[in-house]
């Protein structure tokens, strides 16, 4: 039995050569066979699919290393508090024990780290600012020494008082989070404990509330939700000879990684080599660093590998989670059902660290509106430091809490007109050419009023469906195998949402991915090999890479090469942003190979054929084909010996920074729409809830992979139906401190939980992207959540302003 | 302590073992077979699904000592010895029901388990025999394809 080794997780797909062409020269001419089998726009299977299935395929936790430590981390068990003392003496002499690292053995002179702000203490100095900031580091031969050396580490803390919410915030006398804060948001902002602050305004929100006739105004909370991904946080850190160190580990951007690792270790980027291992989900979760420093620094102190598994209890704190939200609205209409103005508050709880908040407050302020076209907007939207659990980003980021708020406002404001839900919508429902509140045109599709056609259109699922020959079925009633209904009381509701998600990095940022592309000829066939720093975390990315390939370059096989940091960086697998951004530039990539692969051949065989010089040339099926589908040579002939290499970058076209003072600005690259109708039905007495069924409309610009995109989109469906009923990170208002860090106290849905979610894919194309191609993965996150809201409000009849929804919130007074 | 106990039809004896240790790290760290997996170690996501003698567990909750002389069957053990892929395997691969993976073994052991039970169950069956298997990436539906599938082709209803 050969334990794993590092590296043999990443995605390696070696697509066997399919019928090549070998054999084929200039003289011997056939007709093309059409298009290459395993395009874009065909279903795929993933390549490593089969590895996943058998149990091969290497996750970052199960990396082994002959001679390996396993480094266990101590966190504050508090949330805000001077540190008064550290005595490790206990915790080195315990049998086993190989290093104990506090802050004092940090070795460059760097000690923070951050995405944007570098605020955050490799380990804590001083002080901590939330429960379970890592104080200190352990490496042991086995995780129990570790962790029970961990244990025997004396740290006295002097608790101060806690901030939590905003008026703890920047109330009279405020505590500050962070002081003489340098960072460049501090010039701007209203108080030191707000880490950003950003307002857009557009038109005379005053002017055109006084033409309002219906004016409904809500307050809106939303609770903190965590990603949840399956495979905890994982990696393992070897010293190398030359003094750096290799780092194999699971997360979504390693360049970005690298950049923050290397400053603290006092490395230099090129002694610190990292390669993606197995990642098992991600979200946003592992956007910021976890393990990555604390094992390199165990490894380089040790001089042998460290591995470092955080078990569930411990991931709860070893990411950022999503924002909590308190939101402010109000909307106005006229009696013909024309939106006059929209304003909104909203108020992000980024907890003591800054990780992504600036970033999530643009989305908030900018997409605050929603998918519709207002005029007059006054829009303002901040994080907090507070000594909460640190929040950053989340599938959905920064637009998921406002789709909620102002989605229950469209129904409330409907209401009060009299109109029917979806019908207010389509009337002010965006479309191309639409003017964003921040001035932005949108200048692709943007079908809005189709897609909540499109779900509306769909035929209910049928009544009382838990009724069978043989008495209720009660797994299909709310309540399910705990048997507490068999359909007395049950009332059923239908709610519609739809929402408006951006795509890729915005305001401003230099958002590039870089792919190298090369084919050959190995054993007489041509062969491509992509090689990018895309992080696959589940999303498909790998298997559109070789679909683009297979189209671009008209070769079946193709290799993946795993993703390290050989290769430029590929930007983070996060924002719906990878199959536009990397999925760009392996397309490019594929392009320029193709050209340099059409001179060689014009150089070799250009004169056999005039039409070398004529025609339009395309690859298809390993051979040089003309337009009209006549084949002018075999690729393996063209290459011969010789391999055509390009590594290039690909950009989406620039965006600009917010106005600070009026959100003004063009700072989206794309948008992203969803639909979705929800059907529950609501045991009134008990205020329990059963999703029946979540229905889903998404443009998707081009469905590079159909199969792979109904994944994304039910995917991105049930974690937004989490937040709608159950899931929530539970923090104590006195004490900042997190009450469930498990699976058993947080609850994320079962397949008993989730519904049928039937899905209806438009392909709109967006011309300034690839194949037309809309980011598809987080979309569907933000509509689902006020979808099924809508749906209980219509059961219930209650208002309903908080998520996830509980059952004493559906009974009583 | 010494464990002795039979994986996938094979004898295994690990040394040094820590009594605390459950038989989901003895699986993983000390026998190379990590395709059971470690997403909570709490019995909560179902993600280190094995059978021992049979029955389903979560070998996180089960402890290293408890398997000693016992049979179990891991992820490891579902397809052929050529490598050629059980039914659920291959229906998960195919109807797209993999996304990041990771809950994948536990759900092919339970499906497994459920199919030898229960060769043509009903969505209702499929979901509450699937309950104890947490999944974050798919949204369940592409499972439940997978399952179905995986019952039609052993059936024969559909081309396998």
């Amino acid at each position: 039995m050969t334990p794993p080794r590092p590296g043999a997780g990443a995605a390696r797909d070696r697509t066997e050569p399919g019928t090549g062409s070998t054999g084929l020269t200039p003289a011997g001419l056939t007709q093309g066979a059409g298009a290459t089998k395993g395009g874009i726009g065909e279903s795929t299977l993933r390549p490593d699919g089969v590895l996943k299935v058998t149990g091969e395929f290497a996750y970052a936790s199960d990396l082994w290393h002959e001679d390996m430590l396993w480094g266990y981390t101590l966190r504050s068990p508090v949330a805000h508090a001077r540190i008064v003392s550290v005595d490790t003496s206990q915790a080195l002499a315990t049998p086993g024990v190989y290093a104990v690292l506090t802050y004092d053995d940090l070795p460059a002179e760097a000690k923070h780290y951050g995405l944007e702000i570098r605020d955050t203490p490799v380990l804590a100095h001083g002080k901590v600012r939330h429960h379970g900031e890592p104080v200190a580091l352990v490496a042991a031969d086995h995780p129990e020494t570790a962790r029970r050396a961990a244990a025997k580490i004396q740290v006295e803390y002097e608790e101060l008082p806690v901030i939590t919410d905003e008026a703890s915030a920047t109330g009279p006398g405020a505590a500050l989070v962070h002081e003489h804060r340098t960072d460049h948001y501090a010039g701007h902002v209203p108080h030191p404990n707000v880490l950003h602050r950003q307002p857009v305004i557009r038109g005379d929100a005053d002017a055109a509330a006084a033409r309002a006739d219906a004016i409904v105004t809500g307050e809106y909370v939303f609770g903190m939700q965590d990603q949840a991904f399956l495979g905890p946080e994982s990696g393992l850190a070897v010293p190398a000879e030359d003094g750096g160190v290799d780092l194999y580990v699971a997360t979504q951007w390693l360049h970005s990684d690298l950049r923050q690792i290397a400053p603290v270790l006092g490395l230099p980027e090129d002694k610190v080599r990292m390669t993606l291992s197995g990642v098992g989900g991600a979200f946003g979760g592992r956007e910021d660093l976890s393990m990555q420093i604390h094992g390199c620094l165990l490894a380089l102190r040790t001089g042998k590998p460290v591995k470092i598994v955080y078990n569930r209890f411990e991931s709860f704190f070893g990411h950022v989670h999503r924002h909590p939200a308190r939101l402010w609205y109000e909307h106005g209409a006229t009696k013909d059902g024309k939106l006059t103005h929209v304003r909104a508050r909203i108020v992000l709880d980024g907890g003591a660290y800054a990780s992504s908040s600036p970033a999530v407050v643009g989305n908030a302020a900018s997409l605050g509106v929603g998918p519709y076209v207002v005029h007059d907007v006054d829009v303002e939207a901040l994080a907090l430091y507070t000594n909460n659990p640190p929040c950053g980003a989340m599938r959905g980021f920064g637009a998921v809490q406002a789709c909620f708020a102002y989605e229950a406002q469209m129904d409330r404001l409907a209401a009060e007109l009299g109109l029917d839900p979806v019908e207010f919508r389509q009337r002010n429902a965006m479309e191309q050419g639409s003017v964003m509140p921040t001035g932005q045109v949108v200048d692709a599709p943007a079908p809005v009023a189709e897609l909540l056609r499109r779900v509306k259109a769909r035929p209910l699922p049928p009544e009382r469906q838990w009724e069978t020959s043989e008495g209720p079925d009660v797994r299909a009633l709310p309540g399910g195998l705990s048997n507490t209904t068999h359909g007395e009381g049950v009332v059923r509701g239908v709610g519609y949402a739809v929402g408006i998600k951006n795509v890729g990095f915005s305001e401003g940022f230099d958002d590039y991915s870089t792919a190298r592309v090369r084919m050959e000829v190995i054993g007489g066939e041509p062969v491509v090999t992509v090689h990018t720093a895309m992080a696959e975390v589940g999303q498909g990315g790998v298997t559109v890479h070789a679909q683009i390939a297979r189209t671009e370059l008209g070769v079946t096989a193709v290799t993946i090469q795993p993703a390290d940091t050989r290769v430029g960086s590929a930007g983070s697998t996060s924002a719906s942003r990878q199959t536009y951004l990397t999925g760009g530039a392996v397309k490019q990539a594929c392009e320029a190979v193709r050209e340099r692969v059409l001179a060689l051949g014009r150089r070799r065989f250009g004169s056999h054929h005039p039409a070398w010089a004529t025609a339009e040339l395309v690859l298809e099926d390993g051979k040089v084909v003309t337009d009209g589908g006549e084949a002018l040579a075999a690729l393996a002939d063209v290459l011969g010996d010789e391999a055509v290499d390009v590594e290039l970058e690909f950009r989406h076209r620039p965006t600009e920074p917010f106005d600070l003072r009026t959100g003004q600005g063009n700072g989206h690259v794309q948008y992203s729409f969803a639909a979705h109708r929800a059907v529950v039905e609501v045991d009134t007495e008990l205020g329990l809830v059963k999703v029946i069924e979540l229905a889903c409309a998404q443009d998707v610009g081009k469905a590079l992979n159909p199969l792979s995109v109904q994944g994304q989109i039910q995917g991105g469906t049930t974690q937004g139906l989490g937040i709608a009923v159950m899931e929530e990170i539970v923090v104590d208002p006195l004490t900042a401190k997190v009450r469930n860090p498990s699976f058993t106290d947080y609850l994320i849905p079962t397949i008993l939980d989730t519904p049928t979610i039937p899905v209806d894919i438009l392909e709109l194309a967006d011309h300034h992207a690839p194949y037309g191609l809309r980011g598809a993965g987080e979309a569907p996150t933000l509509s689902a959540t006020p979808a099924v809201l809508a749906a209980i409000r219509q059961a219930t009849g209650r208002a309903l302003n908080r998520v996830p929804v509980r059952p004493e919130h559906l009974t009583g007074p | 302590m010494r464990v002795t106990f039979t994986v996938n039809g094979r004898r295994q004896e690990a040394d040094d073992v820590w009594e605390g240790e459950s038989l989901l790290y003895v699986l993983r760290e000390r026998l190379g077979l990590p395709g059971s997996k470690n997403a909570c170690e709490q019995g909560e996501c179902g993600s280190c699904t094995v059978r021992l003698d049979g029955d389903l567990v979560c070998s996180c909750l089960v402890a290293a000592g408890q398997a000693e002389g016992r049979d179990v069957r891991t992820v490891e053990g579902l397809a052929a010895e050529d490598g050629t892929l059980s039914p659920v395997q291959r229906a998960f691969v195919d109807a797209g029901a993999v996304q990041c993976g990771f809950c994948t073994p536990g759900l092919l052991v339970a499906a497994d388990d459920l199919l030898a039970r229960n060769p043509s169950p009903s969505d209702g069956d499929i979901r509450e025999a699937l309950s104890g298997n947490l999944c974050r990436c798919t949204g369940y539906e592409k499972i439940l394809d997978a399952v179905r599938l995986a019952a039609a082709r052993t059936a024969g209803t559909v081309d396998a």
